[in-house]
C-alpha cells in the first residue's frame, strides 16, 4: 500500500526503479550571506516520481533548510511554480523522466518577483495585478430568486480561462514582465477574460479600461512564453488576443 | 511580538474560512488568518461537485436529502443539523450561483445536475442527479468564487500566518474565547490577535496517513490547538477512505467517473460491486466500496502483480463525455500514470480522504466544551468541525455543501457575537505556549528528525487504523504513537533561522498530527462495533444499544505531566428517522 514517494531505497535489488539524480538548486538565504549560490544534492529516486519529491527527499533527508512552497501535490493549488531546467513548471506536475535525468536538474525559483529565500518568491505584486482587474461577478438590478440562466454555449465561451490555478507560471515567464513588473501581466488578462466573456457579468467596459492602460494589454508581445508554461493548458495568448479584439470592436 | 485587535478573527481560508468571511467583514472587523494564500486551499481539489436538491433535471427534495445524510452517515448523524444542511442546500448553491460560480448547465440554461454515491429518489429506491458540478473541479470553481467575492467585499487576510495557540480565559468559572496566536513565516514574528470571536476553518487533518487525497499542509491544526486547551474532540476514529485514489499515490479520482458512468473491475474484468451492493452498484456509500475492493483484493482478485489494486474502467464512456465532464481527472492518469483513460483502465486504490469527526458545535458553528455547554466567543466550521452532519460516514458532495451552509451561519453567529460583547481579557503572557515550543524545537539538539517520525506515524496507520480495525491493530497503532511522541520531544530541526522556516513548522505540524492520531486510535479502540468508516473485524456489526452514540476525548493532564486521551460519550440527535440496517 506504500506510496512510491516514501518507499524506502532498495538498491541491492536488481529490479530497483531508483535512478541517481543531481539536483542543482538555486539557494539564496539573506539570512546568511547576501549572494545565491548554485548548489548540488545526489538523490536516489525512480524516475516516475515527481520533481517535488525530489526536493522534499532533500529537504526531508539531506538538508531542512532547503525552502520552497507546496500544498496539494498534484497540479492544482499552484503553490509550486519553479524554474525547472529553464522552463516555468509545476514541481509536482513534473515527472523525473520526463526531464532527462541524466543531466543534473536545475531548479530555481521563477523570474521577476522578489526571491524572499531559495525558491520562495514574494507574490504580492502578482495578486495586486489580479485584485486590480475588478476579478468578480458585477451584476445590476435585483437578483432573481433562482439562479441566473446562461446557455451552455455562453457557459463555454469562458470555460478555459476559469481554470487558472495563479500560480505564475506564466507571468514570470513573460519577458516584458521581466522588464518591466508595472505590466499587469498575462494572468491577470487571463481573470479579466474570464469575467469579460461571462454572459452573466455587466463590467466588462470597466475591466477593458483598465485593461486599456499603458500598463495593459497592448505591452503583450505574442510570445507564447505563457500559454507554454501554464500548467492548466490554458490557451493565454488566445485569451490576450481576445480581450484585444474586444477593446478595439467594443464587441465582446 | 505585534500585538492586534479585531471583533471576529477566522481561522482558515479554504471554502468554510471564505464564507464564514463575506459575511462576517460586512458585520464587523474581521480579519482571517491563514497559512496558505486562499487560492492554495485544498477545497481547491474537490472535484465531483455540491449536493442539492435543487430538482433541476428529475424530481427531488430535501426531505430525501436529509434522509440520504442520516442513512450515509449510519444513524450517528444529528438529524436536526442534517435537515438543516438539506434545506439550506439550495440557498447555498443559488448564492454561489450569483457570486458568479460558472456551474455546468442544462440545455435550458439551469445549473446542471449529476448522480452521486448514495443520493437516491424517495429513500433508496435509484440514483437521483443531486450533485451540482463544474465539470471536475467544482471545488477549484468554489475557491475561486469565494475567493473574488472577498476581493469585492475587502476583507483582510494575513497570509502565511500560522495560527498556533487558542486563547482562552476563564470569566465566573466560564471558558471564554479571547484570541489566538500566530507565527508569521515570512519573518518568524509572533502575532497575539485579541478578537471578541474566533472561527476555526482550518480544515482536515488526513495527513497522518500515507496513501491520502489530503495536501501536505492538512495536519490538524485547529482541532489541536482546541484540544491542548481543554475542548473535547467529537468522533475522531471517524475517518473516511475514499474507494478511488491513485494507486499507490492516493490522488482522488472523482466519484463523479462513477457517476458518470465509471465501473469498478477486478483481475476477471467482474463487475463485482453487483455483489455487494446490487441496487447502488458502484454507487453506493464510500466505506462500503472501500470495504468492497479490500475484500477483491484480500480474497485474491485484485490486479497487477501484487494483485494490491482494483481498475476504475471508465473506457466504455464516449471521449467526448470524458473531456467535457472528467477533464482533470482524466489528465491526472495521463500525467502521473502514463495511462490512457479512453482506451486502458486506471489502477486504484482506496485513499485516506476526510475527517468526519473533529471540534464539536452545534448548529450555530458554537464551539462546545463538554455535551451542552457552549465556549463564548468561539466557533468551528467546515473539515475541521463536527456538527455532526456526517455521523460515521460523509456522502459525496455534502462537505463542499457543509462549508458554505455552516461557513455562513458560523460567519454569521460570529459577528453578531461580536457586536453584542465585549474583549475578554487575555491570559497573561498570551504567547508564552507558542514561543516556548519554538524557542524548543530551535535549540534542541535531539536526535529525532521530522520525517522519520512521520513517516513512522504514517506506515502505522496504514497499517493499522484504515478501512480494516481489529483489536490488536489498534493497539498496535497506540503503541507506536505513544513511542512517536516520546520521541518527538527531542526532534531537532536543522533550519535555525526566522525567515520562511518551514523546517520549523512541519516540525510543529508533526506534534499535532501525533497528537490528534492517539485520540483517533484510542477512541477507535473504544468503539466495539462497526459503523460507516470505522469497520471492526472482531466486532462486524452496528450496535445500537451501546454505541448510538458520539465520541467525545478529552485530553487529561496527570500530576506528573503524563498524558492521555479521556473518552465521554453525547446521545445522537434523532428526529425523523429510526435506525435501520444500511443496505444499498
Ligand atoms: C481531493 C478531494 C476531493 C474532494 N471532493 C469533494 C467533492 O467533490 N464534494 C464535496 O462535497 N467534498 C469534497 N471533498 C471534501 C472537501 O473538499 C473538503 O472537506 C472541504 O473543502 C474542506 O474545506 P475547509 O474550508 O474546511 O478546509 P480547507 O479548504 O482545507 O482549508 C483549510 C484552510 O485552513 C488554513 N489553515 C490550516 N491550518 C492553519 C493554521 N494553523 N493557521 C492558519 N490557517 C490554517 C489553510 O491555509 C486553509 O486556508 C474533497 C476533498 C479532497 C481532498
Ligand atoms: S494562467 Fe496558467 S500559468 Fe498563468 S497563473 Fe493561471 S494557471 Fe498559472
Ligand atoms: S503543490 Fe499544489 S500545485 Fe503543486
Amino acid at each position: 500500500m506504500a506510496t512510491p514517494v516514501l518507499d524506502k531505497v532498495e538498491k541491492d535489488s536488481a529490479a530497483s526503479p531508483y535512478i541517481t539524480v543531481t539536483f542543482r538548486i538555486r539557494r539564496y538565504n539573506p539570512e546568511v550571506s547576501d549572494a545565491a549560490v548554485w548548489e548540488d544534492f545526489q538523490i536516489e529516486i525512480d524516475p516516475k516520481e515527481r520533481v517535488l519529491d525530489g526536493l522534499h527527499k532533500i529537504k526531508w533527508d539531506l538538508d531542512g533548510t532547503l525552502t520552497f512552497r507546496r500544498s496539494c501535490a498534484h497540479g492544482i493549488c499552484g503553490s509550486d511554480a519553479m524554474r525547472i531546467n529553464g522552463k516555468n513548471r509545476l514541481a509536482c506536475k513534473t515527472l523525473i523522466k520526463d526531464i532527462n535525468p541524466e543531466k543534473p536538474i536545475t531548479v530555481e525559483a521563477i523570474k521577476g518577483l522578489t526571491v524572499m529565500k531559495d525558491l520562495v518568491v514574494d507574490m504580492e505584486p502578482f495578486f495586486q495585478a489580479y485584485r486590480d482587474v475588478m476579478p468578480f461577478l458585477v451584476t445590476k438590478g435585483n437578483e432573481p430568486t433562482r439562479e441566473r440562466l446562461q446557455s451552455a454555449e455562453d457557459r463555454e465561451r469562458f470555460d478555459d480561462t476559469t481554470k487558472c490555478i495563479l500560480c505564475a507560471a506564466c507571468t514570470s515567464s513573460c519577458p516584458v514582465f521581466w522588464n518591466d513588473g508595472q505590466y499587469f501581466g498575462p494572468a491577470a488578462i487571463v481573470n479579466a477574460h474570464r469575467f469579460i466573456f461571462d454572459s452573466r457579468d455587466e463590467a466588462g467596459e470597466q475591466r477593458l479600461e483598465i485593461l486599456n492602460d499603458k500598463d495593459g494589454v497592448w505591452r503583450c508581445r505574442t510570445t507564447f512564453n505563457c500559454t507554454d508554461a501554464c500548467p492548466r493548458g490554458i490557451e493565454i495568448t488566445k485569451a490576450i488576443q481576445e480581450v484585444k479584439r474586444a477593446l478595439i470592436t467594443r464587441r465582446f | 511580538m505585534k500585538f492586534h485587535k479585531y471583533d471576529t478573527v477566522i481561522v482558515g481560508a479554504g471554502g468554510a474560512g471564505m464564507r464564514a468571511a463575506i459575511e462576517a467583514t460586512k458585520r464587523s472587523r474581521t480579519a482571517v488568518l491563514t497559512k496558505l494564500y486562499p487560492t492554495r486551499s485544498h477545497t481547491g481539489a474537490a472535484q465531483g461537485g455540491m449536493a442539492a436538491a435543487l430538482a433541476n433535471v428529475e424530481e427531488d427534495n430535501w426531505e430525501w436529502h436529509t434522509f440520504d445524510t442520516v442513512k450515509g452517515g449510519d444513524y450517528l448523524v444529528d438529524q436536526d443539523a442534517a435537515e438543516i444542511l438539506a434545506k439550506e442546500a439550495i440557498d447555498a448553491v443559488l448564492d454561489l450561483e450569483k457570486m458568479g460560480l460558472p456551474f455546468n448547465r442544462t440545455p435550458n440554461g439551469t445549473i446542471d445536475q449529476r448522480r452521486f454515491g448514495g443520493h437516491s429518489r424517495n429513500h433508496g429506491e435509484a440514483p437521483v442527479r443531486r450533485s451540482c458540478y463544474a465539470a471536475d473541479r467544482t471545488g477549484h470553481m468554489i475557491l475561486q468564487t469565494l475567493y473574488q467575492n472577498c476581493v469585492k467585499e475587502g476583507v483582510e487576510f494575513f497570509n502565511e500566518f500560522y495560527v498556533l495557540d487558542q486563547l482562552i480565559t476563564e470569566v465566573d468559572g466560564v471558558k471564554k474565547s479571547a484570541g489566538v496566536i500566530a507565527y508569521e513565516l515570512a519573518t518568524g514574528e509572533i502575532h497575539v490577535f485579541q478578537a471578541k470571536a474566533v472561527i476555526y476553518a482550518s480544515g482536515g487533518t488526513g495527513k497522518f496517513f500515507k496513501v491520502t487525497s489530503n495536501a501536505h499542509t492538512l495536519t490538524g491544526d485547529g482541532q489541536a490547538a482546541c484540544y491542548r486547551r481543554g475542548l473535547p474532540l467529537e468522533d475522531m476514529e471517524f475517518f473516511q477512505f475514499h474507494p478511488t485514489g491513485i494507486w499507490r499515490m492516493g490522488i482522488l479520482l472523482t466519484e463523479g467517473a462513477r457517476g458518470e458512468g465509471g465501473i469498478l473491475r477486478n483481475k476477471d474484468g467482474e463487475r463485482f460491486m453487483e455483489k455487494y451492493a446490487p441496487v447502488m452498484k458502484d454507487l453506493a456509500s464510500r466505506d462500503v466500496v472501500s470495504r468492497s475492493i479490500y475484500t477483491e483484493i484480500r480474497e485474491g482478485r485484485g490486479c497487477g502483480p501484487e494483485g494490491d489494486h482494483v481498475y476504475l474502467d471508465l473506457t466504455h464512456l464516449p471521449p467526448e463525455q470524458l473531456d467535457a465532464k472528467l477533464p482533470d481527472i482524466t489528465e491526472f492518469a495521463r500525467t502521473y500514470l502514463g495511462i490512457e483513460p479512453y482506451t486502458d483502465p486506471i489502477p486504484i486504490q482506496p485513499t485516506a480522504h476526510y475527517a468526519m469527526g473533529g471540534i464539536p458545535t452545534n448548529v450555530e458553528g458554537e464551539v462546545l466544551s463538554d455535551n451542552t455547554t457552549v465556549v463564548p466567543g468561539l466557533y468551528a466550521a467546515g473539515e475541521v468541525a463536527c456538527v455532526s452532519v456526517h455521523g460515521a460516514n460523509r456522502l459525496g458532495t455534502n462537505s463542499l455543501l457543509d462549508i458554505n451552509v455552516f461557513g455562513k451561519r458560523s460567519g454569521i453567529a460570529a459577528a453578531e457575537y461580536a457586536a453584542k460583547n465585549d474583549y475578554v481579557e487575555l491570559p497573561e503572557n498570551p504567547e508564552a505556549f507558542v514561543v516556548e515550543q519554538i524557542e524548543n524545537l530551535r535549540n534542541s539538539t535531539g536526535n529525532e528528525r521530522v520525517a522519520d517520525l512521520r513517516r513512522e506515524l504514517q506506515e502505522t496507520m496504514d497499517a493499522n487504523v484504515m478501512v480494516f480495525r481489529t483489536e490488536q491493530t489498534i493497539k498496535t497503532a497506540v503503541e507506536k504513537i505513544r513511542e512517536l511522541r516520546e520521541r518527538y520531544k527531542n526532534v531537532s530541526v536543522q533550519d535555525k533561522g526566522k525567515r520562511f522556516n518551514t523546517d520549523l513548522l512541519e516540525a510543529i505540524e508533526l506534534g499535532n498530527l501525533l497528537e490528534l492520531a492517539e485520540v483517533m486510535a484510542v477512541s477507535a479502540l473504544a468503539r466495539k462495533e462497526s459503523r460507516g468508516g470505522h469497520y471492526r473485524e472482531d466486532y462486524p456489526n452496528r450496535d445500537d444499544v451501546n454505541f448510538m452514540r458520539h465520541t467525545m476525548a478529552y485530553r487529561e493532564v496527570g500530576e506528573d505531566g503524563s498524558e492521555t486521551v479521556r473518552l465521554d460519550y453525547k446521545p445522537v440527535v434523532q428526529t425523523r428517522y429510526q435506525p435501520m440496517e444500511r443496505k444499498y
